[in-house]
């Protein structure tokens, strides 16, 4: 230990007599982790930006949606029939084994008023269960129950946006709200979520019981359809197997065959916003890349440096020897020095890193985040490339010969 | 006495491309503890080879060299390293200190390498230091002592191990002759503390001052005669 700390000592000194030249060699090692530390940090914030929406739309989730129909020839597009029906939700709820929650919607747009403010916004005709499928929380009263989907009663849960704009700082709970000019009474409200991955307002909506929107409220020509199902499988595992088994049994119900077409559609939210994640992911590791070439060529400089002092420092190297150094000490006095050189560059660089990682979140906004790991990994990584690009000059002025070192002028 | 250093048929032959250059050429000498002796002849007689020989920064040809009853041939370069940090000390005409660096750290760069606890570093620097007559300048830097000052320093630091021998490569090349005096008058005093010195020269008024006169030439030994030497002490005394 004491070996270890005296060629720490030796290694400082050597330092200080060229105090420009190693603050110069070690802006190369500043800059480089300085620059990892902030590409990564927004690498690592666009990722975080996008598992968080993924979150926000809820987990493990299968979207299943009416199909399109043919009629004289003419294909019409996805979900241009009503071809899903309560029933069906209900259906898939008591017999695939592999789903959790299901959400039957509808979905429609109105105008709502409360006392003299008005908004025009999202309604949707939901079952309880649509709090647990997309995870929500409700903030203040309660959740839609069964009763209230079964007795078609007038009441509503709004979204945060649709309370900025009608209430202000009152508390809604409780208060009558005009929706299409029928009275609603809501009875709780839901919290915030943001944007979605599509860049809308998840929450400007409004969520009526689904019986009474398809009767009173969005009046539909088939009284029993729904706009979509959102179907949540038991766990990530069983997401697949969830969709085999809703497919199954959509196929059995609509009688899906030779002759009829299929009049449906899942999607697989997750899976489509993985693909995001995973590319911003590459994006991440394409930018740790490119800021990883500048701590690569900072490692070169402080090789190139490391190769002038041991030359300029001959004679000295052959002072050590005569006097009783060896080899393993004179190498270890050299890696010390270029060791010292990239892990103090290396903090100052961590330190520039963070600043400036919040700095561009502060400046452009973009979210960064900067995890410990990342801050760990720069430290132990300057000092690799200390090590690594030491270890040459080092054996080089170990291997010198004495009697010519000795001689050096 | 017993024998310190013993050199039995040395030859250092270097290759330089093609050609063959013989150094050494079959040289035989012992030197007993207590000796003071200068090696003499002139440049490219061998005298620079044999002593980075006996210095153990070189390894004979063919030979053996039994260094304090030790044959250096046989040894690894970390056990060489041993030997000279533990049984050598060395003198350099250009004094070879390290720059920016006090006289008591020079003087201790040798027990650093030997690990020895920085308390008793000191404490054996500052002795060294006091025995060449420089106690009180051990904070001075190389750079702010004399020539003849930073000799001193490196006789110290030759010292400050206890070796069983000094080698000085012409220590007096580039000093003044009244510091060469001086200096000689340290070696003196040294050899008389029973110090075993060994010193190339090519000035044979500083060969006076030694007693013993190993004379080289064409990487061959042509003289070998015991001298009485000149006291330093006294002339140091005359002159001043």
């Amino acid at each position: 230990m004491s070996t270890f700390l005296q060629s720490l000592l030796i290694a400082a000194r050597a330092l200080r007599v060229n105090k420009m030249r190693a603050l110069l060699t070690m802006l190369g090692i500043v800059i480089g982790i300085a620059a990892v530390i902030v590409m990564v940090a927004i690498g690592a914030g666009a990722s975080k930006m996008i598992s968080d929406q993924i979150s926000s739309i809820g987990s493990n989730l299968l979207l299943v949606l009416p199909g399109s129909t043919t009629s004289g020839g003419m294909r019409s597009g996805s979900g241009s029939t009503q071809t899903l029906t309560y029933d069906d939700a209900r259906a898939i709820q008591a017999e695939c084994p592999s789903v959790g929650a299901v959400a039957p919607t509808i979905r429609g747009a109105g105008q709502v008023v409360y006392g003299n403010q008005n908004w025009s916004t999202v309604i949707y005709g939901v079952t309880p269960e649509i709090i647990e499928v997309r995870d929500w929380i409700i903030v203040s009263g309660r959740n839609l129950t069964q009763s209230d989907v079964d007795g078609a009663t007038k009441n509503c849960l709004i979204g945060r946006t649709v309370v900025d704009n009608l209430f202000g700082a009152d508390d809604p709970v409780g208060k009558v709200v005009r929706i299409k000019k029928i009275p609603f009474t809501v009875v709780g409200v839901l919290g915030g979520k943001g944007q979605s991955p599509q860049g809308q307002d998840q929450d400007d909506v409004i969520y009526v019981p689904i019986r009474t929107a398809q009767r009173k409220l969005l009046g539909s020509q088939f009284p029993n359809s729904v706009g979509a199902i959102m179907v949540q499988a038991k766990s990530a595992e069983v997401l697949n197997l969830a969709q085999e088994e809703v497919t199954a049994l959509l196929n059995q119900r609509h009688r899906i065959g030779p002759s009829r077409e299929i009049d449906y559609t899942i999607r697989n939210l997750s899976e489509l916003l993985a693909v995001r994640e995973q590319s911003s992911k590459v994006m991440s590791m394409l930018l740790g890349a490119v800021a990883s070439i500048s701590l690569f060529v900072g490692g070169i400089g402080i090789m190139n440096i490391m190769l002038v002092s041991v030359t300029e420092r001959t004679r000295e190297i052959g002072i050590r020897i005569a006097i009783g150094a060896k080899r393993r000490d004179i190498m270890l006095q050299f890696l010390t020095e270029a060791v010292l050189l990239t892990t103090f560059g290396g903090i100052i660089g961590i330190i520039l890193g963070v600043a400036g990682a919040r700095i561009v979140a502060a400046l452009v906004g973009w979210p960064t985040l900067i995890s410990l790991d990342a801050v760990i990994i720069a430290f132990a990584f300057s000092a690799g490339v200390g090590v690594f690009f030491g270890f040459y000059p080092a054996r080089k002025a170990a291997s010198l010969n004495p009697i010519e070192a000795l001689r050096y002028e | 006495m017993s024998e310190v250093v013993l050199l039995k048929d040395v030859a250092k032959v270097y290759i330089m491309g093609e050609e063959r250059v013989e150094a050494m050429k079959g040289v035989s000498f012992s030197v007993a503890a207590g000796e003071f002796v200068s090696i003499m002849g002139a440049s490219g007689s061998g005298k620079s080879t044999c002593m980075n020989i006996l210095g153990c920064l070189d390894v004979p040809s063919s030979g053996s060299y039994l260094l304090d009853g030790v044959n250096v041939g046989e040894l690894s370069s970390n056990q060489l390293a041993e030997i000279r940090n533990k049984k050598l000390g060395f003198v350099f005409q250009g004094f070879n200190l390290l720059a920016r660096t006090t006289a008591r750290e020079n003087v201790e760069l040798p027990l650093v390498y030997g690990q020895v606890p920085a308390a008793q570093r000191r404490a054996r620097a500052m002795a060294a230091l006091e025995r060449v007559g420089l106690s009180g300048r051990e904070n001075h830097y190389t750079n702010q002592l004399s020539g003849g000052q930073q000799q001193r320093v490196a006789i110290a630091r030759a010292l400050v191990n206890e070796p069983a021998i000094i080698l000085a490569d012409e220590p007096t090349g580039n000093l003044d002759s009244a510091t060469t005096v001086e200096i000689m008058n340290i070696f003196q005093q040294l050899n008389g503390q029973g110090i075993t010195i060994i010193m190339v020269t090519h000035e044979p008024e500083v060969a006076e001052f030694t007693g013993r006169h190993i004379i080289f030439r064409d990487g061959q030994v042509i003289a070998d005669t015991l001298h009485g030497a000149r006291s330093a002490a006294a002339q140091g005394g005359a002159t001043s």
